[in-house]
């Protein structure tokens, strides 16, 4: 986990592990996993404002700025399941909570 | 004048090519933003180390780039261009309505006496504006909400708003070009906008001297003259003296009037170049050959100019964005092409050279003439 990009937890928050695709680490200016401070409940939705808030470069990157809506061509992953599709409502698995397994988001494969 | 910048952008990122008022030996830095669509590069005239670059792709969507030191550092500026008000539809390639979407930043136009100030035309067809830097984009949203908007459908690259051309005597007069949908004219800076496309003829359209829906690749104007405006159409290069209110024929006797990109010596007027392309259907130069045709009397007599460029096996494009011109003495005449090249003529079109081989597809090429 070298180079994660962590502030000081606010009281109340977990942090969260994310797995962000190689373009929006080099936008983003940080190398590594990052870690958010993320509070209950810890959806997908929330994870992703907690990123933009901590990197405002990512913003309109990873959901359209228009509609709010995951990008279509990036997918959500953590601990083996696909979130894609499960922005709010659906709190995040517990590996994810605990800090064993990070939250990944995937650039689809698309060729090219 | 010291030396050229120019600014390349290409379907993997962002080259930048240095060279002094010789233009002979080049430095190539880059790629920026690699593994990025880069549309368009632009400077600002009054401050050029003062740098906008549109970097998009299908994953991720669109970022603007700024560089306050000549394209050294850059920054992420804002990317939020939510249309004004409510989004219509237009036709979609089938005829179906498709709502209003943002897609990606075409061609970005400094202001000519404010570094901060910036135009921005996108897909889906709008023109935004930046007064502080990138730092904020606001919609001009009398161009997008003309009453023709609803009929503007998109040529194969999309509804994109591509040409900015204000007049340098009157900024707040300005054309743009649309494609597909034509030329539009304002004279209040934006405000409201006239379609300008008479004397244009479309043969792929329903009615082919309609008032909108031509698909005009590039426009070109000279600062000294501001009524006279080249057009590169689809098919058919064309030729305004009243500013874009009525068009005419100048193809003359190119090869063919097919292609994309057009421009204008910086210190003759009536010097005008294009690259013919095959045809609609075959979107590389004619017969293997890569030719910029030159005319030095405003259209109609074209010179083919060929030295130091491939004459055999050769199947590029030049796309709309991929000529330009720098304002040394002799004027300097740059095309990047599909293949990757970028090549410089530093004397006005009679002897050209490569600067670069081997870039990726080449999307524009811009050129600051440095103090």
């Amino acid at each position: 986990m070298s180079g994660q990009q962590r502030d000081a937890a606010p009281a109340g928050t977990l942090p969260i592990r994310i797995v962000v695709p190689g373009h929006l680490r080099t936008l983003a200016q940080v190398t590594g996993e990052v870690v958010v401070e993320v509070a209950a409940p810890v959806t997908v939705g929330a994870v992703v404002d907690a990123l933009e808030a901590a990197h405002p470069a990512l913003a309109g990157t990873i959901r359209e700025r228009d509609t709010g809506r995951r990008r279509a061509m990036i997918r959500v992953y953590a601990d083996g399941e696909d979130y894609s599709n499960t922005w709010t409502g659906t709190e995040l698995p517990r590996a994810v909570l605990e800090g064993r397994e990070p939250l990944r988001l995937v650039g689809a494969i698309a060729g090219g | 004048m010291s030396g050229v910048r120019v600014l390349v952008g290409t379907s993997k990122g962002a080259f930048v090519l240095t060279a002094d008022g010789r233009r002979q030996d080049w430095e190539v830095s880059g790629p920026l933003f690699g593994g990025w669509e880069v549309y368009h590069m632009a400077g600002s005239a009054v401050d050029p180390d003062r740098l906008y670059a549109s970097q998009s792709g299908g994953w991720f969507g669109q970022v603007i780039q700024r560089s306050d030191d000549g394209g050294v550092t850059w920054d992420a500026v804002d990317n939020d261009f939510s249309y004004e008000g409510e989004t219509g539809t237009h036709p979609w390639y089938d005829g179906s309505p498709r709502p209003w979407k943002f897609t990606r930043v075409w061609h970005l136009l400094p202001s000519v006496d404010d570094p901060d100030t910036v135009l921005a035309g996108v897909e889906d067809a709008a023109l935004f504006r930046t007064t502080d830097g990138g730092a904020s984009w606001s919609e001009l949203p009398g161009l997008r909400t003309h009453a023709s908007a609803s009929s503007w459908a998109p040529g194969a690259g999309g509804l994109c708003l591509h040409t900015i051309k204000p007049r340098p005597d009157d900024p707040d007069s300005m054309l743009v070009a649309i494609s597909a949908a034509g030329v539009l004219a304002t004279d209040d800076g934006g405000a409201t906008w006239e379609p300008a496309n008479a004397g244009l003829r479309s043969e792929f359209m329903a009615e082919p001297e309609a008032e909108v829906g031509h698909c005009v690749h590039k426009l070109a104007r000279h600062p000294s003259r501001p009524d006279v405006v080249f057009m590169q159409k689809h098919w058919d290069v064309m030729r305004s003296d009243d500013g874009g209110m009525s068009w005419r024929e100048i193809s003359g006797d190119l090869p063919t009037d097919f292609g994309f990109a057009i421009d204008v010596h910086a210190h003759e007027p009536d010097t005008v170049y294009v690259v013919p392309i095959t045809s609609d259907e075959q979107h590389y130069v004619a017969d293997g050959r890569l030719r910029v045709y030159r005319s030095r009397s405003g259209g109609d007599e074209w010179e083919p100019l060929t030295e130091g460029l491939p004459q055999s096996d050769c199947y590029v494009n030049v796309l709309r964005d991929a000529m330009a011109v720098d304002a040394m003495d002799p004027c300097g005449v740059y095309v990047g092409t599909t293949g990757g090249q970028v090549y410089v003529s530093p004397d006005g079109g009679d002897h050209w050279g490569p600067i670069v081989r081997d870039l990726p597809r080449v999307l524009s090429v811009e050129v600051q003439t440095l103090p």
